[in-house]
């Protein structure tokens, strides 16, 4: 396993995305130090913010230290593992597609934005557009699994195409909005307007209460199989979901009517417009 | 042989064996059938994929289109039509080894069919008149050796029936082994080939005992009926664990003789050696 060392304290941040098993697999330590990392307009390198040891020919790398102005790590990345044991920057996990990210700690905007494959779990909060698309891009997360244990900001999901998203604390306005497709399980209170805009896709919300726009159409009550298979699914990830929700009714609203309309999103029986 | 192994699910055992039963109907041998089927097992609610209880079906057939069209057709009209069923693959799924079976029966949704993907498998969501059907994209398939067979040489009738089912009984416990004949015993055992050129079997004469004195007789004097039970596995080590069940509960039951056809090597690449079986 390759150590990792942050030893920045400035407040500009560093772009850093060449902190990927793809970037240092199979390169000596020297070669590592070597590798190109931006500092606002300027270009360092790795070593001269990062202590470097271990070797990463098992692609397993260990972040330590406090990343929170470090951004893009494991942006892009294809395989291996990487641990970050403390807070991140923006854009962690950007446009991966493969292999494993964690993070034991928090997390900034843009947390898996349009990732395409691979695992990235946040053990705390991220920033808003986590697993969305970036500004001008038809489409925003396009496979993997986003597991978050905290709360996340604004627009999660937003133009999601495929893969799937779980946060488990609160969840700020504009969940999955223009969501293309995926399936996004919210376990805590949601905030305005979730799904404004769907096209397809599940919105999965475990709330009481959660305010719906009015472009949504009540289709009743129903027990899908499908989501018993989720929470068996987040389950498997290791990701905590509620035991005694296979049991519960659900109701679901088709929407967003202003959209393709074909859009659902679930919320238990007891839990009202 | 290729073989599939298809999970079905409902709100209760007593509707999942129902569709069982119907989605395996007429599929005892690939003379005649599809498909051969079986139900291979029951399960219980904490080992399904969607909580529910279930039962595990086998099918072979000769080729993995034959396969494909087979079980389109019957989880299409046995199981999408069963009230509260769902339908799952429960083999590795493999690229180059699969069929897709809920990718064609969701045009049955008419446009309001929806997919779900969870990791690399892919669930079609099918609206029905009691809420969803839920049927995988793929299954996998694997290559299962069909064709084992037992012949039950018993002093009686009835004395040769109850060995026979103690015999099918024992090995319906086998995992991965089906029996598609009805109730697991043949009594019109077959051998390849016909005086007439249109079959491809025909009644295996030796062992007829109303025949004996005008065929080749393969019946031992002192003994009056003989029952067969064909097994399909999804591999070899399957097959010789449900023969070794069954000759051992045969044996136990006080069957006079138990020998196995391998028709001159006509029925495939695989002969198991009973003595050979019960001393490995």
């Amino acid at each position: 396993m390759l150590h990792l060392q942050c030893r920045y304290t400035g407040t500009i941040p560093l772009e850093a995305e060449t902190i990927s098993p793809d970037q240092l697999v199979g390169k000596s330590l020297a070669e590592m130090e070597k590798l190109p990392v931006q500092h606002g307009n300027r270009q360092g390198c790795l070593a001269d913010y990062f202590s470097i040891r271990g070797d990463a020919s098992d692609g397993a790398i260990a972040v330590e230290g406090d990343c929170q102005r470090v951004k893009l790590i494991g942006a892009n990345m294809t395989l291996g593992r990487i641990l970050v044991d403390g807070p991140v920057g923006m854009h962690v996990g950007a446009e991966m597609r493969g292999g494993e990210l964690e993070v034991r700690g928090s997390a900034g905007d843009w947390a898996g934005a349009e990732m395409r494959g691979g695992v990235l779990r946040v053990r705390g909060d991220v920033g808003h557009l986590a697993g969305a698309g970036y500004r001008g891009s038809r489409y925003g997360m396009r496979g993997g699994v986003l597991l978050i244990d905290g709360a996340a900001g604004n627009e999660v999901g937003a133009v999601m195409r495929r893969g799937f998203i779980a946060v488990g604390g609160t969840v700020g306005d504009f969940l999955g909005v223009s969501m293309i497709a995926g399936t996004v399980v919210a376990r805590g209170p949601i905030g305005q307007r979730p799904g404004a805009g769907m096209k397809r896709g599940s919105l999965i919300l475990l709330s009481e209460n959660p305010a719906l726009l009015p472009t949504f159409r009540e289709s009743g009550m129903v027990r899908p199989l499908i989501l018993s298979l989720c929470f068996a699914y987040l389950r498997d990830l290791g990701w905590e979901a509620p035991r005694d929700m296979e049991s519960k009714v659900w109701r679901r609203h088709w929407g967003d009517l202003v959209s393709l309309g074909k859009g659902e999103v679930f919320s238990p029986v007891g839990s009202s417009r | 042989m290729t073989a599939t192994r298809v999970v079905v699910t409902a709100a209760s055992l007593e509707w999942a064996r129902v569709a069982g039963t119907t989605a395996t109907g007429n599929a005892s041998s690939v003379i005649g059938c599809d498909v051969e089927a079986a139900i291979e097992s029951e399960l219980c609610s904490s080992d399904s994929p969607d909580g529910r209880p279930g039962v595990n079906l086998l099918y072979f057939a000769f080729s993995r289109a034959a396969l494909e069209k087979a079980l389109v057709n019957r989880i299409g009209q046995c199981i999408l039509t069963c009230p509260t069923t769902a339908c799952y693959n429960s083999l590795p799924c493999s690229k180059d080894k699969r069929i897709r079976i809920g990718g064609n029966l969701r045009f049955f949704g008419d446009g309001h069919q929806m997919s779900k993907k969870l990791g690399e498998r892919r669930f079609w969501r099918i609206p029905v008149m009691d809420g969803e059907f839920l049927v995988e994209d793929y299954f996998g398939t694997t290559k299962g050796v069909a064709g084992g067979n037992l012949l039950l040489i018993g002093h009686d009738p009835d004395s040769t029936l109850q060995a026979a089912t103690q015999a099918a009984n024992a090995i319906r416990n086998v995992p991965g082994v089906i029996m598609p004949f009805p109730g697991g015993i043949v009594r019109s055992g077959s051998k390849v080939g016909s005086r007439y050129k249109k079959l491809k079997a025909s009644t295996n004469d030796a062992y007829c005992p109303t025949l004996r004195g005008v065929v080749e007789s393969a019946i031992p004097p002192g003994a009056e009926c003989v029952y067969e039970i064909v097994m399909d596995g999804l591999d070899l080590a399957c097959v010789e664990a449900g023969m070794k069940a069954g000759i051992n509960a045969a044996r136990e039951a006080g069957i006079h003789t138990i020998t196995a056809g391998n028709y001159g090597g006509k029925l495939g690449p695989y002969h198991l050696h009973l003595h050979k079986l019960m001393t490995a």
